[in-house]
């Protein structure tokens, strides 16, 4: 019992750890809350919906045209309503462009396609494993396996590759960085199409999983997801999975063991808790103020 | 005067100025904590439906007269405001944020779950109290206390923490105390604005107070231009307009509303009262001198 409750919250917390780690990239970058980012993972889901019932792909093809589809919706979204606030506003400005952006979104969706939830098709015949007292389905580890990949994927990026030394250059300085020849523009938008082509990997998994997708999906994993990320540390990479694993797998442990009308208000009551004792997250680094 | 007023209005304009004159309470709350204080939060409708439900708990179920109730309803959102101000001693910018964001969330699930307050059907039946008269001698009253308060040392001293927190502690400012109080304040109008909701629509639910409200509520402030009580005011008045504006556009009015706030932030940076100095128009009034360029 308690190892499937685990096992249903890391899938649950690999999604919000997939969609954590776009709010903390852009985050540790240009310090602004990409309000937008759920909405670009709803947009994922509902990518994948598209191609799944048009086209009949199936499950692994559908993941990666909704993350392409979604790498140009992220860049897109960066050009016309973050660019051209960069530099002569506050954060707060940014922040309700975002937010401006994410009402935008989800509204268009919910026109394009109607407020009912609508069923994934059946694309993937989920078989059950026994190992031991452990039940698994196949959905769970195809899950676990492609959230696991891409996040290592995103790690060896970050520390291997030179875009991903320039994306760590410009989030320590973006001035310095930029002097260093780095186009920090291109960095920018290069960094909202991967957070966005996660996002879009965990709409489309999550949307198998739960079996339905909704234009307002996006609210709550998207608030939810950033809670992770701050509660990992907001800005750190390994921060947000950590963040988005526990968030996960303690709501699914609260729904199962405390109950389940409280279920939204448990991922909350545990940020707040854990910010009260470490208020820079769990992998964070302490600023120290400086005058 | 409600009775006079109603022949001579249209109920539909009456209706829009009494949600103007509430709004401008709940942004003058938000204008301390966020816009004077420059403290994120992001849960404003929480407090909003803290005093609601207290107020209107009070009212419905206990009988209370609705003085007393609207009383309670801002004391108990004060009361939260003074708890909710207490992390903001070792939390600061987004993780705040998070943190209102949190507390908000767990308000609205507590009364999803409770009770006396009709879980998430709501609260009926709650006696009709507020109207155009009451709304704007309260909300008249409060810009002004509001301008007399930021004009004064405490104000000041408010101000003195959003332009640069460690400067104003060096200069003798109890900040920790002041965001304290600047939370209670902000909440206490919150919750006073929540009653004056609760007894005008007398029904109320969970839904009223999620997060889309306390981002409306953020909108305002921020649009108008932070910690300007003439910009406050003025947003209040366009974001609570726009959408009724809109209503020609139908179903797509959401969308309209969602592009507005990214044009205006992109063409208004500072909102739309932000950068504009009294003192500026003053200079340029009375300016006698020979014109110079500017240096």
């Amino acid at each position: 019992m308690f190892l499937e409750q685990l096992v249903n919250g890391l899938t649950l917390g690999s999604s919000y750890a997939l969609i954590a780690l776009g709010y903390t990239m852009v985050y540790g970058i240009i310090q602004l809350i990409n309000f937008a980012h759920g909405e670009i993972y709803m947009f994922g889901a509902f990518a994948g919906l598209f191609l799944v019932t048009l086209f009949d792909v199936n499950i692994f093809v559908a993941l990666l045209g909704a993350m392409a589809f979604c790498m140009v919706l992220g860049m897109l979204v960066e050009r016309v309503a973050y660019r051209p606030l960069r530099g002569k506003s506050s954060r707060l400005s940014a922040l309700i462009s975002a937010i401006g952006v994410s009402i935008f979104l989800s509204t268009l969706m919910a026109l394009l396609r109607g407020t009912n939830t609508t069923r994934y098709p059946e694309i993937l015949k989920i078989h059950t494993y026994h190992l031991g007292p452990l039940e698994l389905s196949s959905l769970q580890i195809i899950i676990l396996l492609v959230s696991a990949l891409l996040m290592i994927g995103l790690q060896l990026m970050i520390q291997r590759t030179r875009l991903g030394k320039a994306m760590r250059a410009c989030s320590q300085d973006l001035d310095a960085a930029s002097l260093m020849g780095i186009n920090p523009n291109r960095i920018i938008s290069y960094t909202f199409a991967i957070g966005s082509a996660l996002a879009a990997a965990g709409g489309v998994m999550v949307g198998i999983y739960y079996n339905a997708v909704w234009p307002y999906m996006g609210t709550m994993a998207g608030l939810k997801a950033f809670s992770a990320a701050v509660l990992g540390g907001i800005g750190s990479v390994p921060g947000a999975m950590i963040g988005g694993l526990t968030l996960g797998v303690l709501e699914i442990l609260g729904v199962a063991y405390l109950s389940s009308s409280y279920k939204d208000a448990i991922a909350f009551g545990i940020l707040i808790l854990v910010l009260i004792v470490r208020p820079q997250g769990i992998m964070g680094q302490k600023i120290t103020k400086k005058v | 005067m409600d009775a006079l007023l109603s022949q001579y209005i249209d109920a539909y304009y009456l209706h829009l100025m009494v949600l103007i004159g509430i709004n401008i309470i709940l942004v003058l709350g938000l204008n301390i904590i966020t816009g004077v204080t420059g403290q994120l939060s992001m849960g404003h409708a929480g407090f909003m439906s803290i005093g609601a439900y207290t107020a209107a708990i009070m009212s419905v179920h206990l009988a209370f007269p609705f003085w007393a109730s609207l009383l309670a309803g801002a004391t108990a959102a004060a009361a939260f405001g003074f708890l909710l101000g207490l992390p903001t001693l070792r939390l600061e910018g987004d993780y705040l944020a998070m943190v209102t964001i949190g507390f908000a969330e767990i308000v609205r699930v507590f009364f999803l779950n409770f009770e006396p307050g009709g879980k998430a059907v709501g609260l009926s039946g709650i006696p009709e109290h507020t109207g155009f008269t009451l709304v704007w001698t309260m909300a008249l009253l409060i810009i002004v206390l509001n301008a007399k308060l930021l004009n004064s040392r405490i104000g000041r001293s408010f101000y003195a923490i959003r332009e640069n927190e460690i400067a104003a502690e060096a200069a003798g400012i109890n900040t920790t105390r002041l965001k304290v109080l600047a939370f209670m304040i902000g909440a206490s109008l919150a919750g006073l604005g929540g009653g004056l909701y609760a007894h005008y629509m007398t029904y109320i639910a969970p839904q009223d107070f999620g997060f889309m409200k306390s981002i409306e509520l953020l909108n305002m402030v921020v649009l108008g231009g932070m910690g300007s009580i003439p910009g406050a005011i003025l947003g209040t008045i366009v974001l609570t307009l726009a959408p009724e504006m809109l209503r020609i556009v139908a179903e797509y009015r959401l969308l309209f509303y969602g592009a507005l706030l990214v044009l205006l932030m992109i063409f208004r940076p500072n909102g739309l009262l932000g950068d504009i100095r009294w003192y500026d128009f003053k200079k340029r009034w009375f300016n006698k001198g020979v014109k110079t360029w500017p240096s």
